[in-house]
């Protein structure tokens, strides 16, 4: 019997349809190990994501962020460990500061809520970062495509 | 203000001729009329130059990280004592600089001035129509502006002020060695955040138009950035090469890039001088960006700029308690 092949277009340009980019910033201690756990646990998730390793979630520069939308993301989310968690202490706690404030200046000059999202997932939680992803990926298919912020589109 | 004025170059010639500083910075006549600039005072004869009026729009405090820069080489710095003239403003961005360990306290003299606000001098280029401005004047609160063809014209103060100074919470300087005595007009407000507010309860796609619409004004001078006395990197993440943060074309989305980094490094320590948008040629609103941002610090961390060199910046520290509801 044949298989069913998942509708993501892919070898025929004909049927390929927009699929969501996601960059992921997720922490070496606790995301990308919660990662790492849906993938042994064979949790699926949509493939829709491109996983960036960084030491902390606090590791995360805005402009990390705002240049992932410049060049062809349609979607960011950082991950970090939960509070309490945080390997080096308080990065966590820092970079919860930075991103509160971040998240309202991008949502005040025009950026789509859903676009910037962030989470806690540690490394148990498996399951979670799956769903978190699942979630993530239906906000910015709903979205569409990102126009704002990208170069050489912005009209 | 003739009082200020003087008094000032009198606390000048003092300092210098006692040696408790070796450079004053302050105010001296501009070139053209409603207009002062900025000028290095070493010797005490010199300080007869100073000026003091509502034209002293210029943020000083913008010298002071440069002056106490270390030397790349020998990685010593000059020995020299630095007074400085400050307003309100001013001097909450000099409490930055100490907060941020970019000024050595024990060899600053700060000379607390304090402000009636400041003119903002496009406002009176705009309500004279074209007129060319020969000579400006200070009397009693009004403006005197003599024009080309020698007719004289008489302002209210009131209606020129600077945008920054219509908001302005501390006219006397929350830190001084001396403060000049003077009078102050504090601004009755009913709402300081009126402005960004206004804008927040917009659509998203009329504030991105707003967003859009500022910034293709935009030339990339960096003249902002220069003007801001916060941006006292070595290098700036906008000239960076390695990594390259922002592309260094006109691309729109490459110059929003540039102002959300610039914009955002002021989080929690700007202190709403103006200077970037008096110094912006293409009229840009950045202060409403900028704005956002200490609206949102206030509510969110309860902080404010620039009133406490003790107090760790916003987001250096953290609470236990931090909003977190926007975090899956």
């Amino acid at each position: 019997m044949e298989k069913k092949k998942p509708n993501n277009g892919g070898d025929q340009p004909q049927n390929r349809q927009w699929q969501p980019k996601i960059v992921a910033f997720l922490c070496h201690w606790c995301s990308y190990a919660g990662a790492d756990l849906a993938g042994i646990s064979r949790i699926q998730y949509p493939p829709n994501i491109r996983v960036i390793r960084v030491p902390c979630s606090s590791r995360v520069n805005p402009l990390h962020i705002i240049k992932a939308l410049q060049h062809g993301a349609d979607g960011v989310l950082v991950s970090g460990c939960h509070p309490g968690d945080c390997h080096y202490g308080s990065g966590n706690y820092l970079a919860r500061r930075k991103f509160a404030l971040l998240k309202r200046f991008l949502e005040f000059i025009g950026i789509e809520p859903g676009r910037v999202q962030f989470s806690w997932v540690s490394a148990a939680e498996g399951q979670k970062f799956a769903s978190v992803i699942e979630e993530v990926v239906e906000d910015v298919r709903k979205l569409g495509p990102a126009r704002r912020l990208v170069k050489n589109s912005v009209k | 203000m003739k009082q200020i004025q003087s008094r000032l170059r009198q606390t000048a010639r003092q300092l210098l001729s006692e040696g408790k500083v070796d450079l004053l910075i302050g105010y001296r006549q501009g070139s053209l009329p409603l207009k002062t600039t900025p000028c290095f005072v070493s010797q005490e004869e010199e300080a007869v130059g100073l000026v003091w009026n509502s034209f002293c729009t210029n943020n000083l405090a913008v010298y002071l990280p440069g002056l106490f820069r270390p030397d790349p080489r020998s990685r010593k710095r000059e020995e020299k004592k630095v007074g400085i003239v400050v307003k309100g403003c001013d001097c909450r961005s000099v409490v930055g600089h100490l907060k941020e360990d970019q000024v050595p306290r024990e060899d600053l003299v700060i000379i607390g001035v304090p402000c009636q606000g400041m003119i903002d001098e496009k406002k009176i280029v705009a309500k004279l129509e074209g007129k060319e401005i020969i000579k400006a004047k200070e009397q009693d609160g009004q403006i005197l502006v003599v024009d080309e063809k020698g007719q004289e014209i008489r302002l209210a103060k009131g209606n020129f002020l600077r945008d920054s100074c219509q908001v302005c919470q501390h006219p006397v300087p929350p830190l001084y060695d001396i403060l000049i005595e003077g009078e102050t007009a504090r601004q009755a407000l009913s709402d300081e955040y009126a402005e960004v507010k206004e804008l927040e309860e917009r659509s998203i796609d009329q504030r991105w138009e707003f967003f859009q619409r500022e910034m293709s004004k935009c030339i990339r001078c960096y003249a902002c950035r220069n003007a801001c006395p916060l941006c006292y990197c070595p290098e700036c993440f906008a000239e960076q090469s390695q990594p390259r943060w922002v592309g260094t074309t006109d691309d729109p989305s490459d110059i929003m890039a540039f102002h959300l980094g610039r914009i955002f490094h002021t989080a929690g320590r700007c202190v709403d001088c103006g200077a970037c948008e008096a110094a912006c040629p293409m009229g840009i609103e950045l202060r409403k960006l900028t704005r956002k941002l200490i609206k949102d610090v206030e509510e969110l961390f309860g902080y404010e700029t620039g009133v406490s060199v003790e107090e760790p910046p916003p987001l250096a520290t953290y609470k236990l308690d931090d909003d977190d509801e926007f975090i899956k």
